[in-house]
């Protein structure tokens, strides 16, 4: 994934392999010898600890497809079995309830640490893109896998989301019917809910080799933004990013463990140990928390002009996510690392305070004091992309930005200080 | 430039390779359609499926007053016996105040049984009895129904739906 390899196999049968498919030598330049920026910090390993969560819920998922039947009849009680009688079947099914939960924390942070460092910037525009379309695909799975133990929540949850489709004109209730396979959620949905499912997260694979292949070709970004230059300004990716990233894995896994051996239904929602009943909607329908967000985006967009509140909602909830896809030409700074911008850092905190807040409306019943907050919290969140973004950039004044990566992170322990004033440049606006 | 006009006389000439190129396309083009139309539709609704989408309702139980709530098609329906009152109450509104206006007599066939898709036009919850309109109330995002199914109060834009239905008896009604 990173140009020719200067790899030589130590074996005589290690040579044989290699000039047959050179494997090695492609594992070699990309995970061995690869320069990474010497400045990483610990929000570059959740990289390294998504694809953790990535084998996780394939491993664990297709460990509990052996167990779980897609029939409407089934569904639930089959996966009470797998919780009682399978072998070891409450830890897999705990895992992989918690390891969406996980998965998401994981992108979610991997996100804003790319939003804060501007690693959408070019030449990484290609890359952060797959990045969002990954970011969608876990979504549907992740919610078709929630309609998965069939409870009550599993039932309304899947009609909300679907019946989101029918606010799209003229074709709406066609698209319904399609994707219900009948005239509401039903055993067809949950049959082929099942199936896509299971196909996801190997396209989910596929895309991230494509994104890391894109990594690959510029490489890192890295906190202080700037290119590497010389090697001085890398190293080498085994064994000091192995080992950091090796270790971040770790921890994550410690704290994974701790929420499914001792809140393992912390994230879960009481309803849903309740068998889906078409003919009685819960109380209160609540998404898992990582849709929450979206969830409040949805109800508290009002009419826009001609467009009703119902389509409205859909489109704002879906142009949330897009929106961030478009990010490399929103942002005009030509600085990328928020830690030389100081107006744009205080941008991003009130920008995740929106994300955090519009999640909390999210959980609450409709009021019309929700709604208000929601509103405002939604106004926020477009107009950080829309407004703040494109503008800041000309009007932002950036501090100095380091002339190296070298110089970035010596340069504060004195070593090479002198080199500071010299390599200086001008701050420049933009 | 040279090149173009090398390759003049090859246009002006189809080869054989030309009509293969084209022929090759054009069956492939078709096959592919072809079954792109069958992987899209098989997710339609089966002839199984299709084949429940008629059901029976015995009215005799149904005090009046009472709501029942039956499943047609997998969605609930809703079957109200309505006392004299709450049929001249629900007709007195007049069509100003309403979110989607449509009679009541527009939306039964005999006067005290009303007969709607309890499925809130929203997005596709399943309403409650109550609310301020002597009718349902949504629990998911709390639109309001009045006892002719009419919405009341958003953000659901449309009124319950009314299946197609026809009386076998005075006191039989089959929904689909
Ligand atoms: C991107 C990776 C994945 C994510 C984010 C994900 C997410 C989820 C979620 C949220 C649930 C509901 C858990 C619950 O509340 O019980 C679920 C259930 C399920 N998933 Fe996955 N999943 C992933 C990959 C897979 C894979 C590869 C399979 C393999 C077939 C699989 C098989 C299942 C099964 C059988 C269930 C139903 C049993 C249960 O509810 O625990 N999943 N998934
Ligand atoms: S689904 Fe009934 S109000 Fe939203």
């Amino acid at each position: 994934m990173s140009g020719p390899s200067t790899y030589v196999p130590k074996s005589a049968i290690g040579k044989w392999f290699e000039q047959r498919l050179p494997i090695g030598g492609l594992i070699h330049s990309s995970f061995v010898v690869f320069p990474n920026p010497r400045n990483l910090n610990y929000f570059w390993t959740f990289g390294a600890i998504l694809a953790f969560m990535l084998v996780a819920q394939i491993a664990t998922g297709v460990a509990l497809a052996m167990h779980y039947i897609p029939d409407a009849r089934f569904a639930f009680n089959s996966v009470e079995n797998i919780m009682r009688d399978v072998n070891y079947g409450w830890l897999l099914r705990y895992l992989h309830a918690n390891g969406a939960t996980m998965f998401f924390l994981a992108v979610y942070i991997h996100m804003l640490r790319g939003l804060y460092y501007g690693s959408y910037k070019a030449p990484r525009e290609v890359l952060w893109i797959l990045g969002v379309i990954i970011f969608l695909l876990m979504m549907a799975t992740a919610f078709m896998g929630y309609v998965l133990p069939w409870g009550q929540m599993s039932f309304w949850g899947a009609t909300v989301i679907t019946n989101l489709f029918s606010a799209i004109p003229l074709v709406g209730n066609f698209i319904t019917t399609w994707l219900w396979g009948g005239f509401s959620v039903g055993d067809p949905t949950l049959n082929r809910f099942f199936a896509l499912h299971y196909l996801l997260p190997f396209m989910i694979a596929g895309v991230v080799i494509l994104h890391i292949w894109a990594l690959h070709v510029p490489g890192s970004n890295n906190p202080a933004g700037v290119e590497p230059k010389t090697s001085k300004d890398t190293l080498p990716f085994h064994p000091y990013f192995t080992i950091k990233d090796t270790f971040a894995v770790v921890c994550f896994a410690i704290f994974f463990a701790w929420f499914v051996f001792f809140v393992p239904n912390y994230f879960g929602h009481a309803d849903n140990y309740n068998p889906a009943n078409p003919l009685v909607t819960p109380q209160e329908i609540v998404p898992e928390w990582y849709f929450l967000p979206y969830y409040a985006i949805l109800r508290s967009t009002p009419n826009i002009l001609f467009i009703p509140a119902k389509l409205a909602g859909v489109l704002a909830m879906f142009g949330s996510i897009a929106v961030f896809a478009f990010l490399p030409w929103l942002d005009t700074s030509k600085v990328r690392s928020g830690s030389y911008r100081p107006v744009f850092r205080v941008f991003f905190w009130v920008f995740v305070l929106c994300g955090i807040g519009l999640g909390y409306i999210g959980s609450q019943p409709v009021t019309e004091g929700t709604i208000l907050a929601g509103r405002i919290l939604l106004l926020g969140y477009f107009a950080f992309f829309l407004i703040v973004l494109p503008l800041l950039g000309l009007l932002e004044t950036p501090l100095q930005v380091p002339a190296s990566i070298a110089d970035a992170v010596l340069g504060a322990h004195g070593s090479t200080a002198m080199l500071k004033g010299a390599s200086a440049e001008p701050s420049v606006k933009g | 430039m040279t090149d173009m006009t090398m390759a003049k006389p090859n246009m002006a000439e189809p080869t054989r390779r030309d009509i293969l190129y084209v022929a090759t396309a054009a069956v492939g083009v078709v096959g592919v359609a072809s079954v792109i139309w069958p992987l899209i539709d098989q997710m339609n609704p089966d002839l199984s499926t299709l084949a429940l989408s008629k059901t029976e309702i015995d009215l005799k139980p149904i005090a009046p007053g009472q709501n029942i709530v039956v499943k047609w098609q997998g969605k609930p329906v809703f079957v109200r016996n309505r006392p004299p009152k709450m049929v001249e109450e629900v007709r007195a509104v007049p069509m100003s105040e309403l979110i989607d206006p449509e009679t009541d007599q527009a939306r039964v066939k005999v006067a005290n049984w009303l007969i709607v898709v309890g499925v809130c036009t929203h997005l596709g919850c399943t309403p409650n009895v109550g609310g301020d309109y002597d009718g349902w109330l949504c629990p998911c995002h709390g639109s309001q129904y009045d006892a002719s199914g009419r919405v009341r109060h958003g953000p659901a834009p449309l009124n319950l739906l009314v299946p197609t239905y026809e009386f076998k008896t005075p006191t039989s009604v089959v929904v689909g």
